[in-house]
């Protein structure tokens, strides 16, 4: 769209110095510089809170940066708003797409752009014309006329790039561009890609699907807590290096083990397995999971940021709707997957997000450990105070519990303390299975500490335990065996001595194993709707905490 | 009756793309055309039941009694669809009746000149507040309904003393006649006519339904929200005083009891009329069938002779109800992600 652009081709189109966002108690970008040059796909990767999403926000001026700043070819800016980022050119498109979507797809289109008769009135006719002409190139053929939330995501999707590339954009921000798109879709969408490259108009491209971003991008961004880690282009990694990267963990450095506070193995009890899910299947989320946990064992189910983790734990919680798949329960099949129906076959689940979905902060610590527990606590709708009391009482010594009392607010509490209210109010209920979604994260070393030798002695006790973390060391020394996930599907298991460090990473890397769509056949659709690993569904890295 | 408590249409989950498709069209269809088909049949009904209900007289009376209701919908139309709603209309009416009458004596200039000046004054504060203050229009506008209500009581001595309109050119406006019809009919014809093409074709139309459909998208694409919600209410004010002085030229007077509870008929005929109470979608035709139905049927209640007009409010609750049920529910079908 500008000419400019193409003159100085290794100028940077748009450039964050130094940037530092801090928000309460979190450093969430510390001295990151980014450049992006014209015509070029950037792949921006990193776990969670590498500061991804706050870089995004200060390139589409949602954030200001608290020290560096950014540079528009050359030229200092400063977004006051999402606004003054798109009059730049910046365009980003979101997973919720930034369009009014009871209006129609041309009014949309061309919304204060209208073409206008000579009376000041919208021309409905050019309207129309107008719009068809926009879409033609991004493959999109539909009555323009009709509202866009009646199009499906991917033709949302689509005019919401066909709008922000029409509207001057330089830069264009796709966040999770895939993640609700059909294989067909894909293809269009990256054909579109090339098509801006060829323009000059740089793209900033977040994806955690690695083949994807090897088949799109030119160069690469690594964060990962705040910093950037690494620059450059992508041809001149290979996945293992790049997952390295992205975690954190230096094969060099990966021998030195025993840092945290699991013990290693436990003995595995029994036979019949205390949690079987068979074939989990929901659209874009996860494809056919299947996951074994014996009684007093460890599984650790690792994976990227939206592999399906955390979607594998909800959908076995059964606080995650699925198109397929049964979980079974020491033997007994749920029959209803609802969170009350796995709560009572034994199924015990601490969330991610423990602000959001766990605990009560206004409730006092006994009331929050009452909670799961009360319909068993009470007969015929009347609750006994004393035993509630004994319960808690024996909970907070158990899991040593640091307050004045069982009285105190749980708001008032340390992190760590917050999730052990958490753990006890779900042991309360007596579970088979326990399911630890990130069960460290956000609290401080000692607490982790504590944290984890609780596992432990949990699962010695019998309890079947799937434990969810991106740490890998946590993860890799507390499981016995491990499962990756690699786009909502499994990836491997590690069993033994296979559970390293590396060989989570060797499986979250590896190739995908159906050839249909590795290589850049544009036009060539993957057989099945989302069959193959490689177009397999994820979920999108905003909505893993809310569905 | 109180419809303001629509929720909003809720996020259902994936559903067949050809059935869906074909769902939304009809769906479609029915928002747009459901109020002028039930306005042709019930007026059928009417037509075939009684014999005075299509006598010109009757018809014409029915056009003018609800010409003034009308005019306010048209203000409230954009308001609604911009995501908002106006309490205030029914009070603003009735004071700008009263200052039309008062204001009369100055001649007819003034007489219209004054109540619109008053209302735009109070629409444009309570725009202002609305916009800048994020406060919820309901709120704010119950203030105003309050206010204003209290100010045209204060004006009338509460009431006791009623202003005659003083201006025969004035009351001319209200009752003079052409072809039958008189002039506030044509005056609310041409209303709608220019409101119909502001809203869908006109810039300022496109923003309305923008900040109704998604505020922050709106303020992402450039649509200037502060100013346009402001503009929103500004309309009803004006509309407000406007219908409030030509019906006090139509009576000759200030009648301090009107327009309470009025607020409700304009919104239900709104509703009725295809717009979304939750905002984004609507249109004025849809309005003008709405307000026509609901003079229909308080008209065919009057022709039964043995109800009282109370029933009118029965039968036009029950339309509400049975509207809003209807577009939580065509809602869901167009929603197909």
């Amino acid at each position: 769209m500008s000419p400019s652009t193409s003159a100085q081709p290794e100028a940077p189109l748009i450039e964050a110095a130094g940037v530092v966002k801090r928000f309460p108690g979190v450093l969430a970008l510390d001295g990151v510089s980014f450049g992006l040059r014209a015509g070029e796909a950037h792949a921006l990767v990193g776990e969670n809170g590498a500061g991804k999403s706050t870089l995004l926000k200060v390139l589409t001026g949602v954030y200001r940066p608290d020290a560096g700043g950014l540079r528009l070819r050359g030229e200092p800016v400063a977004f006051g708003g999402p606004f003054d980022a798109q009059r730049a050119g910046i365009q980003a498109i979101h997973q919720e797409i930034g369009l009014v979507p009871l209006m129609s797809v041309a009014r949309n289109l061309l919304l204060g752009r209208e073409p206008r008769n000579r009376l000041g009135l919208i021309d409905m006719r050019a309207l129309h014309r107008a719009a068809e002409d926009l879409l033609a190139p991004y493959g999109v053929r539909i009555d323009v006329r009709r509202p866009l939330r009646s199009c499906g995501v991917g033709t949302q999707q689509m005019v919401a790039l066909a709008r922000a590339v029409s509207v001057d954009a330089r830069v264009v921000v796709m966040d999770e561009p895939t993640s609700s798109l059909e294989p067909r879709e894909v293809e269009t969408l990256f054909g579109v890609i090339r098509d801006l490259r060829a323009r000059g108009i740089a793209v900033v491209y977040v994806s955690h699907r690695l083949d994807e971003l090897f088949r799109v991008c030119s160069r690469v961004t690594v964060l990962r807590d705040g910093r950037m880690v690494h620059t450059g282009d992508l041809a001149d990694l290979d996945r293992l290096r790049l997952v390295s990267l992205m975690l954190g963990r230096d094969m060099a450095e990966v021998r030195a083990e025993g840092m945290t506070k699991f013990s290693g193995d436990h003995e595995r009890a029994g036979d019949v397995p205390v949690l079987e899910a068979r074939g989990l299947t929901r659209r874009h989320q996860l494809d056919g999971v299947s996951v074994t946990v014996r009684p007093g064992e460890v599984v650790g189910l690792g994976g990227l940021l939206g592999s399906g983790r955390s979607e594998t734990a909800k959908a076995i919680a059964g606080a995650l709707p699925l198109d397929a798949g049964t979980v079974v329960v020491a033997g007994t099949p749920l029959r209803w997957p609802t969170t009350a129906n796995a709560t009572k076959a034994g199924i015990a689940m601490l969330p991610e997000d423990r602000k959001a979905e766990g605990i009560v902060p206004a409730l006092s610590i006994r009331e929050n450990i009452a909670l799961a527990a009360l319909p068993g606590l009470s007969r015929a709708g009347i609750v006994s105070d004393a035993r509630i009391d004994r319960i808690v009482g024996t909970f907070m010594k158990r899991l040593r519990i640091k307050a004045s009392s069982m009285h105190q607010r749980v708001g008032e509490l340390s992190g760590g303390n917050q999730q052990k209210v958490l753990l006890a109010r779900w042991l309360a209920t007596e579970p088979k299975v326990l399911l630890l979604d990130e069960p460290t994260r956000g609290i401080d070393v000692g607490a982790k500490a504590e944290v984890q030798t609780l596992i432990d002695e949990l699962a010695r006790e019998g309890l079947g335990v799937l434990l969810i973390s991106s740490d890998l060391e946590e993860l890799v020394e507390g499981a016995d065996r491990v499962v990756v996930l690699r786009d909502g599907a499994v990836a491997g298991e590690l069993t033994g001595d296979q559970v390293s460090e590396q060989g989570v990473m060797a499986a979250i890397a590896a190739e995908p194993e159906p050839p249909a769509a590795a290589g850049p056949a544009p036009g060539d659709e993957a057989p099945g709707d989302g069959a193959p690993a490689d177009e397999a569904p994820e979920a999108d890295p905003a909505g893993k905490d809310e569905n | 009756m109180t419809p303001l408590t629509t929720a909003p249409p809720p996020a259902a989950g994936a559903q067949p793309r050809a059935a869906s498709a074909r769902g939304e069209r009809t769906g479609r269809l029915l928002q747009q055309y459901g109020a002028p088909i039930v306005l042709l049949l019930v007026a059928g009904v009417g037509a075939a039941a009684f014999d005075g209900f299509a006598s010109t007289a009757n018809l014409a009376n029915l056009a003018v009694s609800s010409s003034f209701l009308a005019i306010i919908a048209v203000g409230m139309t954009f308001v609604i669809i911009s995501g908002g709603i106006d309490l205030s209309v029914g009070s603003q009416f009735a004071l700008g009746g009263v200052l039309a009458a008062w204001a009369s004596q100055y001649g007819w200039a003034a007489a219209l000149a004054l109540p619109l000046a008053v209302c735009g004054a109070i629409g444009l504060a309570q725009g202002w507040i609305i916009a800048r203050t994020g406060m919820a229009p309901f709120i704010v506008t119950l203030a105003g309904l309050l206010g204003a209500r209290g100010l045209m009581l204060a004006i009338s001595h509460e009431g006791a003393e009623t202003y005659l309109v003083k201006s025969d050119a004035f009351a001319e406006i209200g009752q003079g006649k052409f072809l039958g019809l008189s002039y506030p009919v044509y005056i609310t014809l041409l209303l709608f006519v220019l409101g119909g093409l502001v809203l869908q074709r006109g810039r300022f139309g496109q923003h309305v339904f923008a900040v109704g459909g998604s505020e922050d998208a709106a303020g992402l694409m450039g649509v200037p929200v502060t100013r346009t919600k402001i503009l929103v209410y500004l309309l009803t004010g004006l509309l407000a005083g406007l219908a409030g002085a030509l019906n006090a030229a139509r009576l000759s007077s200030g009648v301090t009891i009107l327009g309470t509870g009025m607020e409700l008929d304009v919104i239900a005929g709104v509703v009725i009329g295809g717009t979304l109470l939750t905002g984004g979608a609507g249109a004025l035709s849809g309005t003008l069938a709405g307000v026509l139905l609901l003079g229909v049927i308080q008209n065919i209640i009057n022709q039964i002779g043995s109800l009282t007009s109370a029933y009118q409010q029965v039968v036009s609750g029950t339309f509400l109800a049975v509207v809003v049920v209807v577009q939580r529910y065509l809602s869901r079908v167009q929603r197909l992600t």
